[in-house]
């Protein structure tokens, strides 16, 4: 199975860990991502707050890349703002907006290309498959809260979701390694992470309740798709719990990382070893439980 | 060789003043086809219909143009004057020279001109006029009643009151409809069974009442007067004939079944009668749960009825009667919120629940005995939250419209938390309060003075933590996100039309709305009628409305039913279409075209080169026609026509102006 | 019939009014003592939808200048839904003289109710002048040629 793949800025920084273990699983399961030549960013989220044109017209321009270089080949946009911005411009292209994209762009662009998530990559039936006949190490008693965020599900007239308010997909994803997902009510509340630098009092009350829930409802970690809450939920726990007297310890993984890690990947090898919120001791401790029984 | 009398009108002053009558009268005089042409001061006044029926006895007329005010003023009074003559009333054409010419013109010799071109129109109308005559067909004495809620059964009392035979159709198998679930009625809060039950058992004891419950209507055929309706009936599996309602059956049916009049809050037994007080009093057996009829085991009740009422093998019977009037009365459901709203839980929380769920929760016969408990774990709720408007007025999520009775029920519901509840605090969210009714606002003023808290605002997310359901929302007036912790939500749901009902609706040639809507004739001035004639609504059934304009809307339809019930016979309009089947290639344009369905496709025998062949043609029904002409524009061979405005009428008018 | 004499020509405008809205219309615009154009004919019908195009070409062919029709608006049909027959057909009718050489403004269609006898004037007033500023309809009327 190959993809185009347009990996975002995230990927090649704070979200260095869902790159490493995206192309662990890749390897894995036989699926290929090739990357967009000369892809730029997504715009996300300076673009569209600046201007409409701006906005539509930057994701476009990795659309119309694709198009040109791997025409017809579904693009796999792994970061939840991105994958936003690359649903809008398809739309966009494929509406009343193409004459003028294509103008601001300088290049054809017709909105054929289908645009995918990492979930929606990975639920394709030979994939699923393929994942689950790489897991080694089941990760069976740990239980995790799902989250997707604001970004993948939501408006649901640009992504298509209709479960919009409670999706399944990364659940299903996750319950392939053995690992339960919790039933919980924050899957697609928003974090805060757009404004986790300019106004991180506005985003901790967020993070906290978000944290609250999962905790509540009995999940010992938080599993997510998108660099930009993977940065938010993580880096600012220890913040969250000073703010406000808690003790949360919920490490966070990208979905990638659970399902190397119960492929069998070394914690470095895909990224676990270097969280801020320590998050190798609860997946050390399961596998090493299992081992001694 | 037509003789047409052609008369002049001088309306007083109000003609002739402007319009040069005596000249008009010269030059109709010398129209082809004319024999008589003369002036009259006052047409329509006794002594000017005097001096008309003088001249066509005179001069042998044998059709007629009056030259006067619209047709729309005199048309009927000059037919009804030819009815004493020997001129088919139908033979009349009337010339439009004072509102459509000397009101609105004010050069005399133009007028003048124009009045001779609407005579010389009227007169080449006239000499293609057939005579028409009006048939009578008789009325059936007998009304049917479909929906057996309190739009039904209040329209069947008031129609059996008046001494007509009423048939009550309901498809459960007892009438009562939604009321009887209710508690209390606002804003009076009597008690909604004490006031709908003695009702109910009125029209079962009516002599002029038949009671058809577990019956749904299958076919309608025939129109106003005549309508041969199909019924079915439903195997209920209990004679009840011999059945005494003794509830034997029932106390030791071993069944357990999830009750759906309770809103699923309690059991029933699989054999069962709806609720206590139904009507009629008798058990059905619910042939989807019986264990007999599943898998032929048990067969207890048939065991212990004492009478042997029990009837395994009872198969669904088909009757058909005809009735004379339709009321449809076919009610509503609640939309399945689950659905629409996966982020109030999406049914996962036992504690969000729905208004008429609250209703069987606070009635004294519902499955609590009126105590207001959690379903989850029965305990009592101190804190509970009202959401307004769920699937109301939100098309992103389910309906666009208003259901009109939430904002109401919703205050009730708050006013009776606080009231049997101690200590109990009760949260309203809310988009608009809306209280057009009497009393109504007085009641809402009360139970915010009861200390409701209401809330602007719209709930975005309803989740459940630490044993609290976690109601999130925007409170809109100061702008400022709030978070409500709860121990029960209350839904209030939207109204939307009762499953099956525009296909009951449609089997009797009514149309529905987008949204599923009965439609009636005209919004504001026929709200009860539809546009088949002989068929009406009212209640739920045409929008949402609560308890007092359902029972107003109801006597309305009555009202109608019997005003064409009281008639022996109705006079029908000759001015329908007709069709000339030998020229019919059987296209179908026109039963498409057709608003009232008055248009059907049959198989006729025909001979074609000697042999014997079936051909389909148009056949138009004369009860049902009401004469719009659409057929007659929309037909590719010109073979159906509409009488009083036939294609050679109006082209023999188009034509009148140019002919020398 | 006598050749045009385009001095003194005036348009000659074939009106067909449903009888429950444009017609009650007209009476009204009547009641009221409105004043408008005597250019035009009104020929009564049951309902716009009632018009076979054969009528409007008959008009055109004998030799009216306009031809005019005017029903219920969308929505309030007297028979719920003959008006919407009119509007595509009169779509319809457009497009077909358009190809046969006609200036389509000589055709036109109108939504007037029982209570709008205002813009019935104003109707007639608009129409007439429209036709007038078009000028006689050569193009589709029969040949005279019996004189």
């Amino acid at each position: 199975m190959k993809y185009s793949y347009f990996p975002g800025c995230g990927m090649e920084a704070t979200g260095i860990e869902y790159a490493k273990s995206l192309a662990f699983v890749n390897r894995a399961i036989g699926v290929e991502f090739i990357e967009i030549d000369d892809w730029n960013c997504c715009g996300a989220t300076a673009g569209h707050s600046t201007s409409h044109e701006l906005g539509m017209a930057l994701p476009a321009r990795n659309l119309a890349l694709s198009e040109q270089q791997r025409p017809g080949m579904p693009i796999v946009v792994p970061c939840a703002s991105c994958y936003s911005r690359m649903k809008y411009a398809l739309q966009a292209a494929q509406g009343s907006e193409n004459e003028k994209l294509s103008r601001l762009i300088g290049m054809p662009v017709s909105g054929a290309a289908e645009i995918v998530s990492i979930m929606e990559a990975y639920s394709d039936p030979v994939a699923a498959e393929a994942i689950k006949a790489a897991i080694k190490k089941p990760l069976d008693g740990l239980k995790v809260a799902c989250y997707y965020g604001c970004l993948y599900t939501r408006p649901p007239k640009v992504t298509g979701m209709e479960n919009c308010e409670d999706p399944q997909a990364m659940d299903e994803l996750v319950r392939l390694t053995g690992a339960a997902c919790v039933d919980w009510a924050f899957k697609t509340e928003c974090c805060g992470a757009g404004h986790h630098v300019d106004l991180p009092a506005e985003s901790k009350p967020l993070l906290y309740k978000i944290y609250k829930n999962a905790r509540a409802n009995g999940a010992q970690a938080i599993i997510t798709a998108c660099p930009m809450c993977m940065m938010n939920l993580d880096m600012r726990q220890g913040a969250v719990n000073m703010a406000y007297g808690e003790d949360f310890d919920l490490p966070v993984y990208f979905l990638t990382e659970l399902l190397a890690v119960a492929m069998g990947a070394g914690f470095g090898e895909c990224g676990v070893a270097t969280h801020f919120h320590p998050a190798k001791k609860l997946l050390q401790n399961l596998i090493n439980n299992k081992e001694v029984v | 060789m037509a003789r047409t009398g052609v008369i002049i009108c001088h309306c007083g002053s109000n003609i002739a003043s402007v319009v040069d009558v005596e000249r008009v009268a010269l030059a109709a005089g010398q129209m082809p086809g004319v024999t008589y042409a003369a002036t009259n001061k006052y047409t329509c006044s006794i002594s000017g219909q005097d001096m008309i029926k003088q001249a066509i006895a005179e001069h042998e007329l044998d059709r007629l143009v009056i030259a006067s005010c619209t047709p729309r003023m005199h048309e009927t009074t000059f037919r009804k004057m030819l009815t004493k003559t020997s001129i088919n009333p139908y033979m009349l054409e009337i010339a439009n020279i004072r509102e459509q010419c000397s009101w609105v013109h004010t050069d005399k010799e133009k007028a003048t001109e124009k009045a001779i071109d609407l005579v010389h129109m009227a007169v080449a109308k006239v000499l293609k006029d057939q005579p028409l005559f009006t048939s009578s067909i008789p009325v059936h004495k007998k009304c049917l009643v479909v929906g057996g809620g309190i739009a039904g059964i209040q329209a069947a009392l008031d129609v059996a009151e008046a001494g007509y035979e009423v048939t009550l159709v309901e498809r459960e198998p007892s009438i009562g409809g939604k009321m009887v679930m209710l508690d209390k009625t606002f804003p009076t809060l009597d008690c909604s069974a004490c006031i709908s039950t003695p009702k109910m058992a009125e029209a079962g004891a009516h002599p002029n009442i038949r009671l058809m419950t577990s019956c749904e209507i299958s076919a309608v055929t025939g129109y106003i007067g005549n309508f041969q309706v199909t019924i079915r009936q439903k195997p209920r599996y209990v004679n009840h004939d011999t059945c005494t309602g003794c509830g034997l059956c029932e106390e030791k049916c071993p069944t357990k079944v999830t009750n759906l009049f309770d809103q699923s809050l309690s059991k029933r037994k699989a054999i069962y009668k709806l609720f206590p007080q139904a009507v009629p009093a008798k058990p059905v057996i619910d042939s989807e749960h019986c264990t007999m009829l599943k898998s032929g085991k048990c067969g207890l009740c048939s065991k212990l009825c004492p009478l042997g009422c029990i009837n395994f093998e009872d198969q669904e019977d088909f009757i058909t009667e005809t009735f004379g009037a339709i009321v449809l009365a076919t009610g509503y459901d609640l939309i399945d919120w689950a659905k629409a709203y996966p982020e109030y839980g999406g049914g996962k929380y036992a504690n969000v629940i729905s208004g008429l769920q609250f209703e069987r929760l606070v009635n004294a016969s519902g499955p609590t005995e009126g105590h207001i408990q959690r379903p989850g774990d029965g305990a009592e709720p101190k804190t509970v939250v009202i959401v307004k408007c769920v699937g109301s007025r939100d098309p992103a999520k389910a309906k666009a419209y208003c259901s009109r009775a939430c904002c109401m029920y919703a205050a009730k519901h708050a006013h009776q938390i606080l009231e049997k509840i101690e200590g109990s605090k009760v949260y309203v969210f809310y988009i608009d309060v809306r209280t057009p009714g009497k009393g109504y606002e007085e009641f809402y003023d009360k139970t915010r003075a009861d200390g409701a808290v209401y809330i602007r605002g719209r709930v975005s997310k309803i989740y459940e933590e630490g044993g609290k359901l976690i109601c999130k929302g925007e409170d809109t007036l100061i702008g400022k996100q709030v978070a409500v912790e709860a121990d029960m939500v209350v839904l209030e749901t939207a109204m939307e039309p009762a499953h099956g009902s525009t296909e009951t609706a449609a089997t009797a040639g009514v149309s529905a709305d987008k949204d599923g809507w009965l439609t009636e004739a005209h919004p504001k001035l026929r709200p009860v009628e539809t546009q088949t004639a002989g068929v009406y609504l009212c209640g739920t059934a045409q929008g949402p409305k609560d308890i007092p304009d359902t029972v107003a809307q109801a006597s309305a339809a009555a009202a109608k039913v019997l005003g064409l019930l009281a008639k022996d016979e109705l006079e029908t309009s000759p001015m329908i279409s007709v069709v000339d089947a030998p020229k019919c290639s059987g296209c179908g344009f026109c039963e498409q075209v057709c608003p009232v369905k008055a248009i059907s496709m049959v198989d006729v025998p025909s001979m074609y080169n000697g042999k014997r062949v079936t051909r389909t043609v148009a056949q138009v029904n004369s009860g049902l026609c009401s004469g719009c002409g659409a057929c007659s524009a929309a037909c590719r061979t010109g073979c159906i026509d509409l009488l009083g405005f036939t294609n050679k009428q109006i082209l023999e008018e188009v034509d009148a102006l140019w002919q020398e | 019939m006598a050749r045009i004499d385009a001095e003194n020509w005036e348009p000659k405008i074939l009106a067909f009014c449903c009888n429950w809205c444009t017609y009650t219309g007209a009476d009204l615009a009547g009641l009221n003592r409105m004043k408008y154009p005597d250019n035009i004919r009104i020929v009564r019908v049951p309902c716009s939808g009632r018009v076979n195009p054969q009528f409007i070409l008959r008009g055109f062919q004998k030799g009216y200048d306009g031809v005019l029709v005017c029903g219920c608006h969308p929505g309030d049909c007297h028979y719920t839904s003959g008006n919407y027959f009119t509007r595509r057909r009169f779509l319809l009718m457009k497009r077909l003289l358009e190809y046969a050489g006609i200036e389509t403004g000589r055709f036109q269609a109108r939504w007037i109710s029982g209570a709008e006898a205002a813009k019935f004037r104003d109707t007639v007033l608009k129409v007439t002048e429209e036709i007038r500023a078009l000028g006689p309809n050569h193009r589709m009327k029969e040949a005279d040629d019996h004189e």
